[in-house]
Parts: C-alpha cells; sequence; structure tokens
C-alpha cells in the first residue's frame, strides 16, 4: 500500500523525501567502493574482520541480476552456496537479494553487498554515506544501520539454515556487520565492524511478536477500503479502523504520523506529548481529565498520580505567583516572523 | 520531563499558547550578539551552501556557494564567513580587565595568586537550532588542520589565511557549547525550550518555526493552528516556513536548487570554453546571472529563519536575568580569554581526540557545571525550586519556633534549633544536611527530626559568626518564611587530578611527544 498517497487523500501529507545531492552523492560513493570488483570492499572485509585470512587478491563476483524479486532470491540463495561450497575463495555478492517473513507476509530486501569469506561465514556490508570524523560517526545513524544490518542478517539466517544437508553444517552468519562510510571530509572509504547482536536479538523478538497481517485485515470490518480516490471522509473512517498508537517518534518514520497525530491531538490524547508524559500520568490519558484532575474537579484523591499532579499545580501556581507575573501577557507585540 | 513541566504543557495544549517555564532568563544574552544561520548541502559532510551572518538585524551578509562541491568556492565562503566571525571575535578580545587567578608556583610547588587579564565581555554566537551546533562543530573541525601558504608553501590547496584560525575558534565555540550553562554559542530552539512550555513534544519543540508559533502565535489563532502551517504550508511545493538548517527541504534541493546549481555548471563551462572577448562578455553576464539566482534561493531560506532568531531573541529579552546567570557568564569569560591566550601563544590547533588526560578533565567539567547549573536555575527562579519541592530535594514553609542551643565543647558556638512548618515532603534522611541562601551565601543546617505532621527541626550550624551570641539576622525568626535545599547550593570540584606529567600510564599519562596533527587528505572528488 502506497502509505504516502494515502497520506496525501487524508489531507495530512507526508514530508519524507530525499535531496538529490545526497543521493547522487551515496550513489557515487557506492560505486567508488565497490569499483574494480569490490577490491577495495574486500580489502575492507579482510582488514576489519578477517585479517587472519587470505588476503583478498582475487574475488568471484557473481552475476546476480534477474528479473522479478522472487528469481533474484533464488539466484542470491543460489550463488550462496555455490561460494560457500568453495572454500578458500572470496565472494562478493553485490546487491543480493534476500526474503525476509514480516507478519506473515514475505518482504524482499536488498543488502548493499554481502561477502562470503574463505571459511564460508557470511558478513553483511553496509555502505553509507554519512562521514566516519575521525573515527567515529553520528551514533543515531550509526544505530539506524546497525538496525537494517540486523534484518539482514536474520534475512541470511533463514537461507543459512536451508542449505543445512548431512554432510554440511549451516553456514556461519558473522554478527559482526561492516559499516563502510566516507573517512572524514573526503570521498575515501574507511570501515568499522559493528557488533549486531543486540540489535538482531531485539529485531529478531518484535518480528516474531508482530500481529500478522492476516490477523489485522481479518479484524477489519467486511469492505473496508483504503484507495486513496475515496472521499476524504470515507477514507478517514477507513483508516480509523485500523488501530494506531501515535507517539511523537513516529514523525520521523511513518507517512501516516501528521495524519495520526492529528487525530490524536483532537482526541486530546496526552501521548501526543511523547510518550514519558503518558508514562507520568497513570491512568489519566486526556489532557482534558488531566488538567480537571489538577484542578482538583474530578479524580481520586487517593490516587497516587491524581495526588502528585495536585501537588505539582499547586506548586508551580505558587511559583507563579511568586514571580509576581503571568509571563504569557508580556510576550505579545514582537516582531512577526514573515512566514507566518 | 517533571510534572511541574508536563502539566504547564498541558495548559499549553488548552489554551492554545506556551506557558512559562521559567520566570527569569537563565542563560546570558549578548548586547551584541552574532547570529549564524548555515545551510548546507545534503549528503556531503562540512560542504555549506551559504549563511547569513551578522550582528545587526537588519543587514545580514549573506554568504554564498554557488557550487558547494567547488573547493575553491568553499574556500571563498571560509574567507568570507571568517571576515564576519574573526573581527568580531577580536573586538572583544582587546578589551581586558584585571583579575586574580590562583595558580601553583613551579619553584615553591605553593599556591599563588598571580594577576592575569580577563576579558571584559565574551563574543556569542546564536545559531537557530541544536543541528547548527553541531554544523559549527563540523566546520571547526573541517578548517582548523588547513594549511595557509604561510605554514606550508607545498600544501595543495592551501587555504585563504584567516580559515584555520576561524576553525579553531569556532571549535573552541562548539566545546564550549557542550558545557552545561555556557553561552559562548546558543542555539535559539533550546533556549525557548528551556524557557517556555509548548503543546507540543519535545521532538517538535526542535522545529524553531512551531515553538515560535507556539510562544508567540498571530492574533486571533492558536499555538497549535499556527504551529502546524509553520511546519507544512506549502506554497508552489516549497515549505512556507523553511527548515532552520542546516539541512534544506529535500523538495527545494531537487525543484529549484539543483536546476539553478546546473545552471551556474553550464554558464561556468561556456565561460571557460569562450573563444573571443565578445563572446566571454556575453557568457560572464549568463554566469553572473545564475550566480545571482543561488543567492536568491539562498537567501530566501535563510531571511525567514533570520527574522525568527532574533524575534527569539527579543522574546528572550524580555525577560529578566536570572541572578547567577552573570556569574556562569564569567566562566564562559575565563573559557574565551583562554583560548585568545592560547591562539596567541601559537599553540597548535585542538587535536582531533583529546587525550585521555585532557578527556577526564573535560568531562569533570560538564558534570560540575550540571550540578552547578541545576542549583542556581533553581536557587534563581521558584518555578524550578518548584520542580525540585515536588521532587522531595527542597521544601519551603513558615518558621513557627526558634530555640536557642549550643554545641558542646570548651567554646560553645551557637547551633539554634529552627522549626519550619512545610506542607512539602522532602526526603530526609537522619543528620541530613540541608542548605538555604542567606544573603547570596549558602547558611547549613541539619535535620534533627520531626516535632509532628508537617514539622521539621533544622539545626543551624554555621554563619553566624565567631561570637557566643549569633549574629543579628544570622538566625532565622519566627514568622519567617524560607526555603531549604537538599542540594548543595555551591558545587566543590571532585579531587583535583594530577599534572598530565604526573598522571601514570595506566590513566594515558605521561604524554609523549606531541606530534603535530596532519592536515586532512585531500581527494579529487572536491574538486570539479
Amino acid at each position: 500500500m502506497d502509505k504516502a498517497a494515502l497520506a496525501g487523500a487524508l489531507g495530512s501529507p507526508s514530508a519524507f523525501g530525499q535531496s538529490q545531492f545526497a543521493l547522487t552523492r551515496g550513489n557515487a560513493f557506492e560505486a567508488k567502493v565497490k569499483a574494480d570488483g569490490g577490491a577495495e570492499l574486500l580489502r575492507l572485509v579482510h582488514a576489519r574482520l578477517d585479517p587472519a585470512a587470505e588476503p583478498p587478491h582475487e574475488a568471484a563476483v557473481p552475476d546476480l541480476s534477474a528479473t522479478g524479486p522472487e528469481v533474484r532470491t533464488a539466484r542470491t540463495a543460489l550463488a550462496l552456496r555455490e561460494a560457500t561450497g568453495a572454500p578458500g575463495t572470496w565472494t562478493l555478492l553485490d546487491h543480493p537479494m534476500l526474503a525476509l517473513d514480516v507478519a506473515g507476509s514475505p518482504a524482499f530486501l536488498e543488502p548493499d553487498a554481502v561477502v562470503v569469506h574463505p571459511d564460508g561465514s557470511w558478513t553483511v556490508v553496509e555502505i553509507k554515506s554519512f562521514p566516519m570524523l575521525d573515527g567515529s560517526a553520528d551514533p543515531a545513524k550509526v544505530g539506524a544501520a546497525a538496525r537494517q544490518a540486523a534484518v539482514y542478517v536474520l534475512a541470511l539466517e533463514e537461507v543459512a539454515a536451508r542449505l543445512v544437508d548431512e554432510e554440511t553444517p549451516a553456514p556461519r552468519v558473522r554478527h559482526r556487520v561492516l559499516l563502510v562510510c566516507p573517512k572524514d571530509f573526503s570521498n575515501l572509504p574507511t570501515a568499522s565492524a559493528v557488533d549486531i547482536r543486540k540489535q538482531r536479538a531485539v529485531t529478531a523478538r518484535q518480528l516474531a511478536r508482530l500481529t500478522r497481517v492476516q490477523d489485522i485485515a481479518d479484524s477489519l470490518p467486511e469492505g473496508v477500503c483504503f484507495a486513496p480516490d475515496l472521499p476524504p471522509a470515507e477514507l478517514t473512517a477507513a483508516v480509523e479502523s485500523v488501530q494506531a498508537a501515535y507517539a511523537p517518534e513516529c514523525l520521523a518514520a511513518c507517512e501516516l504520523a501528521f495524519h495520526c497525530r492529528d487525530r490524536s491531538r483532537a482526541a486530546g490524547a496526552v501521548t501526543a506529548l511523547g510518550r514519558p508524559v503518558r508514562a507520568e500520568l497513570g491512568g489519566l490519558t486526556t489532557v482534558d481529565d488531566v488538567l480537571s484532575a489538577a484542578r482538583g474537579e474530578s479524580g481520586d484523591p487517593d490516587d497516587p498520580a491524581v495526588a502528585a499532579l495536585r501537588r505539582a499545580a499547586a506548586l508551580r501556581a505558587e511559583a507563579l505567583a511568586a514571580a509576581g507575573r503571568d509571563i504569557t501577557l508580556a510576550t505579545t507585540g514582537v516582531g512577526v516572523a514573515p512566514c507566518r | 520531563m517533571s510534572l511541574i513541566a508536563t502539566l504547564a504543557r498541558l495548559e499549553a495544549v488548552s489554551t492554545g499558547r506556551a506557558r512559562p517555564a521559567a520566570t527569569v532568563r537563565h542563560r546570558r544574552l549578548s548586547d551584541r550578539p552574532l547570529v549564524f544561520v548555515p545551510l548546507t548541502t545534503a549528503g556531503e559532510a562540512g560542504a555549506p551552501l551559504g549563511a547569513l551572518a551578522g550582528t545587526d538585524r537588519d543587514a545580514p551578509r549573506l554568504l554564498v556557494v554557488p557550487q558547494p562541491r567547488d573547493r575553491d568556492l568553499r574556500f571563498a565562503f571560509l574567507a568570507e564567513l571568517s571576515d564576519v566571525v574573526l573581527p568580531y571575535v577580536d573586538s572583544y578580545a582587546e578589551s581586558v580587565e584585571a583579575a586574580e587567578r590562583t595558580e601553583t608556583d613551579p619553584e615553591t610547588g605553593k599556591r599563588v595568586k598571580v594577576e592575569v587579564e580577563l576579558c571584559a565581555d565574551a563574543p556569542q554566537l546564536i545559531v537557530p537550532s541544536h543541528a547548527g551546533v553541531e554544523f559549527v562543530r563540523l566546520l571547526g573541525r573541517s578548517m582548523r588542520f588547513r594549511r595557509t601558504v604561510e605554514q606550508d608553501p607545498e600544501a595543495p590547496y592551501p587555504a585563504p589565511p584567516r580559515v584555520p584560525l576561524l576553525g579553531r575558534w569556532l571549535t573552541h565555540f562548539g566545546e564550549r557549547a557542550r558545557v552545561p550553562g555556557s553561552s559562548l554559542l546558543l542555539a535559539m530552539t533550546e533556549l525557548l525550550a528551556r524557557h517556555w512550555a509548548t503543546g507540543q513534544s519535545g521532538l517538535e519543540d526542535q522545529h524553531l518555526g512551531a515553538l515560535l508559533a507556539w510562544i508567540d502565535p498571530p492574533a486571533g489563532e492558536t499555538g497549535a493552528e499556527a504551529a502546524l502551517r509553520a511546519e507544512l504550508a506549502r506554497e508552489e511545493g516549497q515549505l512556507v516556513c523553511p527548515p532552520a538548517g542546516p539541512a534544506t527541504d529535500p523538495a527545494f534541493d531537487n525543484k529549484l536548487l539543483a536546476p539553478a546549481i546546473e545552471r551556474y555548471d553550464r554558464a561556468r563551462t561556456a565561460l571557460a570554453a569562450a573563444e573571443d572577448g565578445l563572446q566571454a562578455d556575453d557568457r560572464l553576464g549568463e554566469l553572473t546571472a545564475a550566480e545571482r539566482q543561488i543567492h536568491d534561493l539562498v537567501l530566501s531560506r535563510t531571511l525567514p529563519t533570520w527574522e525568527k532568531v532574533w524575534a527569539g531573541i527579543d522574546l528572550l529579552r524580555a525577560l529578566p536575568e536570572g541572578a547567577h546567570v552573570e556569574e556562569r557568564w564569567t566562566r564562559d569569560r575565563w573559557s574565551f580569554t583562554g583560548h585568545r591566550d592560547r591562539v596567541l601563544a601559537g599553540e597548535p590547533p585542538q587535536p582531533r581526540r583529546d587525550d585521555a588526560v585532557t578527556a577526564a578533565n573535560k568531562l569533570a567539567t560538564r558534570e560540575r557545571e550540571q550540578a552547578r547549573l541545576e542549583a542556581q536555575e533553581a536557587l534563581d527562579d521558584p518555578l524550578v525550586m518548584a520542580g525540585r519541592r515536588l521532587a522531595g530535594e527542597a521544601f519551603a514553609g513558615e518558621v513557627v519556633d526558634v530555640v536557642m542551643a549550643y554545641s558542646e565543647g570548651k567554646r560553645p558556638s551557637p547551633r539554634p534549633l529552627v522549626t519550619v512548618r512545610t506542607d512539602d515532603r522532602p526526603h530526609l534522611g537522619e543528620r541530613a544536611k540541608v542548605y538555604r541562601s542567606l544573603g547570596g551565601k549558602p547558611q547549613s543546617a541539619e535535620f534533627a527530626g520531626y516535632e509532628g505532621e508537617g514539622l521539621v527541626v533544622l539545626r543551624i550550624l554555621d554563619k553566624m559568626g565567631r561570637g557566643k551570641e549569633p549574629e543579628a539576622g544570622s538566625v532565622p525568626e519566627t514568622g519567617d518564611r524560607l526555603c531549604f535545599t537538599l542540594f548543595e547550593h555551591e558545587q566543590r570540584g571532585g579531587a583535583k587530578l594530577p599534572d598530565p606529567e604526573e598522571t601514570p600510564w595506566t590513566h594515558g599519562g605521561p604524554p609523549g611527544e606531541a606530534a603535530p596533527e596532519t592536515p586532512d587528505t585531500v581527494t579529487e572528488e572536491d574538486v570539479l
């Protein structure tokens, strides 16, 4: 489903997009890393992950191109089997295709590269265009890359499990992935091994816990349709029928976040102000509930959350009175910025 | 976030307008701050696209890199930036006042007072958002290892003369910004979010336009509506309120900037291929027009942010300054003076990675300053103190009884017992120390027990003079309303770390020979 189109039809278009400068730069960097049959890339894998192995003087780079994701997945599995069955050689799989079962429906994944070591183990390679400055990169971006690589590792493990037969054990998928980034302000690649065991465990657990798509579909009323060309009111009602738990973190991840935020705000949900806020307020979930409890108009005074809220409200009022003024009045009449 | 801050946010939601989160201003605002609104090129590290900078609200200086991937143009931009920033920094470096500092005498090993210079005021950089602070650091890092022709005649692509110096200053600003409570380099969104609670989440508060919309919505509109418009409204596909940067909106990059840069590149190639003077004139005209277009585009994305930063400054100036802000600003002045002296002494630029001793010192400083900031903000601002009281780290109440008592010993000193009635619920352990502010200095007392529900008995311990009778005004009197804190008002630093030469190798010392940092490698890709 095209969530961006859906968000547009709902009147809260998403704000995602990628600058063509970033795209060009990212592609140019990846091409540079993989140039010459991946010589530089394999050198980095050898240096960072497997220095004991034979240096990769030449490597097999099987052709994985095919039409359709299923065929490409099959070719990838075949290439992996062949590479694993040829010990002592390095193999670089450029843009392989992997399949992973997500909530009961297959998702196709395309890692930047997978390297098969001479000992038959597999390594996921992530090529990113954010810089590694003096040996360290933006932790948020590295974290995102590690989570992404963890998904690839899980998918590779499924492929590996299918390669088992009487003679051969399953090939090992390494839990240290290689993150390749530009070095400092240059375009030269540098790399770092990232341990993704934790991300892998978290992702595996989340995947196992996901409600199956089929179950969600079954819970929907008969005849629900999400076609973006429906009248907005009907469409809104259709989207409403799927439960969503909006939190501000959604804004960075989901095309429908602005829509969910509107709904969440309209419902007065306190989670719209952040998950920690929700956690603090106990059983009170809407803005009006909280404020009326704080004013003493509702709520059970023996409830610790309500009692704390009333004390907070009293202390706040006292402090503002002590400061002797209501500051909101002091802020009017300041220059107005042009885009308002 | 404390419950009080949460409550303020909820009030903001229901009133449609930001609510105060502080009653005083907790950061210094210079009379003449340098506002810097940078833009960067997506996907490139340290490739600025342009900036507005200056100290005059009505006359910002526009700096533009028409082709961000061209090293020469980038250097031209940085040279221009140094023409804006360095004279501003220098103007504060000259006016000094005498100050004293205790230093260890190298010969006797004793602590002696030395007369030193302290800059009378310090420069202040204000950027729109936290990403801007990081960008200042990044720019500093990208410049401070560059070599000029004077430093190294052999260097490929030498940098303009003052660029490495600008790099060192921006690095210093960026480094200082990591010290809690410092004001040398400030991000407007963080400043505003510190002083107002909006009806949106902290994540959304990082959008300068939305934040200002909540604090000062246009007449007839709620903060939520105005903020939504600031976040999302588009005209002809472009955001009406451009992001505060340094990253630009992808739609702007793809629809407007990319074609303009392409046109510029074409015009440049055409000019280089011109065969005679007449043709060259024509093509130069086209190049100038193309450059003009990029200038206008950059201006259109930075000017709204520039205005907003100044609007934010106005809002903050309306708040009275907190009592301890001056003291923290003095620390900023020391830090500024220290770096000025290091530059004058010809010391090398800050290293890429701090050595273990420097890193440990920096961490200790930041921890100490964090504790200091928390204590001082609470003392300056009843609203912050309310949060501490709610958390059981302070209590306020009325003195209901004072009983004179004396310490046991050869020379009995006054140790009056004061009973305070309070509605707060402090977490008082046995003989817990509490502090109150007495003429700006902390007076300590000891928790002696409860006399009943909400009645706390305290034994006053100091600041009563040397005599048997306490000095007038040094002991609370019945009827006084006081506020005691469980945290100390002044931070004592931990044990001082040994000098680098004395540091054992287990802790990263003693330092080896200082190796000069090599400049960054230059790649082909930097040039067109």
